[in-house]
């Protein structure tokens, strides 16, 4: 879509809003609806809008296959690794009040920190979709394979 | 919907119908689900699925035979279904239990134990916990999966042209 001139434009102006909205959903997700599922799909959206108006090649060189590789296991652990992190400071699996010394601010925390973990992994896996669909070459070469 | 071969055309409809459910659930108060609704259902599912069109092709091809067993087992099932929900309590009774236990513990003691004010985010984060983790994994694992998938055969390609060379 290189030689669409408006789209691009609205693109570009539309993109830090679109990127600000989803650090608003994250982090704000404990006072209003959103958290981190939500945000790390919006963000995922304006980067794959970018993706569409710019080309595949432009945005590889910011976010390669292996760092969008690393960031989705990175998410999972980090959910998972504040779950265990609690079970090393003495309490269940995932019971964040081990966290801290007040256990309501300890709460708070592992909600921060998990919900961090989904968003990294959300927009993650969804960069990592889109890049195995738009790097593929078409049913053609499947095709061929088969022959 | 039913008899449309164009799978773009369905695409499209799919997403209207999303953002439909959205607005619905707006309605309904649940704001986090229609949130997720509008973002997921109407937003990346759409482009998603435009990438596999782009990939592969955009007309259904004709089904080799008459759907009629398939229709009895969806009619039969979708029938049981129904049977099965005539049990429950009335739409939107306060003495369904949902309403008289849980949510009145949540509502009650969410903001004393966890001490943020969105109870959505209460309930998904930390009471239950265990479920947006195994959620994760299932988005993490579909991610895997595909991207598998289409690598594995992108690589073959590769190699098969590295041979014609």
């Amino acid at each position: 879509m290189k030689h669409h001139l408006i789209p691009r434009i609205v693109a570009r102006l539309l993109l830090p809003f679109i990127l600000l909205f989803g650090l608003y959903v994250q982090f704000h997700g404990d006072y209003s609806p959103g958290g981190g599922f939500q945000a790390g799909v919006i963000f995922a959206v304006a980067y794959i809008l970018y993706a569409i108006l710019y080309g595949l090649a432009e945005v590889k060189r910011f976010l390669g296959d292996g760092i969008v590789r690393f960031l989705a296991a990175l998410g999972v652990l980090l959910y998972a690794g504040t779950g265990v992190a609690s079970l090393f400071l003495g309490r269940n699996f995932l019971d964040y009040s081990a966290l801290s010394e007040d256990a309501v601010f300890g709460q708070e925390l592992g909600i921060w920190l998990v919900e961090l973990g989904v968003g990294i992994t959300v927009f993650s896996v969804m960069v990592m979709i889109f890049y195995a669909f738009a790097g593929y070459h078409g049913i053609g070469d499947i095709e061929e394979l088969e022959d | 919907m039913v008899r449309m071969r164009s799978l773009f055309a369905a695409v499209m409809l799919a997403s209207i119908y999303s953002l439909l459910m959205a607005a619905i659930f707006v309605v309904l108060d649940a704001v986090d689900v229609a949130f997720t609704e509008a973002a997921v259902g109407a937003g990346i599912s759409t482009v998603l699925m435009l990438g596999t069109l782009a990939l592969t092709t955009n007309r259904e091809k004709d089904p080799a035979h008459k759907p009629l067993l398939p229709l009895l087992v969806v009619t039969i099932t979708g029938a049981a279904l129904i049977y099965g929900t005539l049990d429950f309590p009335a739409f939107g009774s306060p003495d369904a239990p949902v309403h008289s236990e849980l949510s009145r513990r949540f509502i009650e003691k969410s903001g004393e134990e966890i001490g943020i004010p969105n109870i959505v985010t209460s309930v998904l984060a930390s009471y239950r916990g265990y479920d947006t983790l195994g959620e994760t994994t299932v988005i993490f694992t579909a991610g895997i999966g595909v991207a598998f998938i289409l690598w594995r055969q992108r690589r073959r390609h590769k190699r098969k042209g590295g041979r014609k060379t």
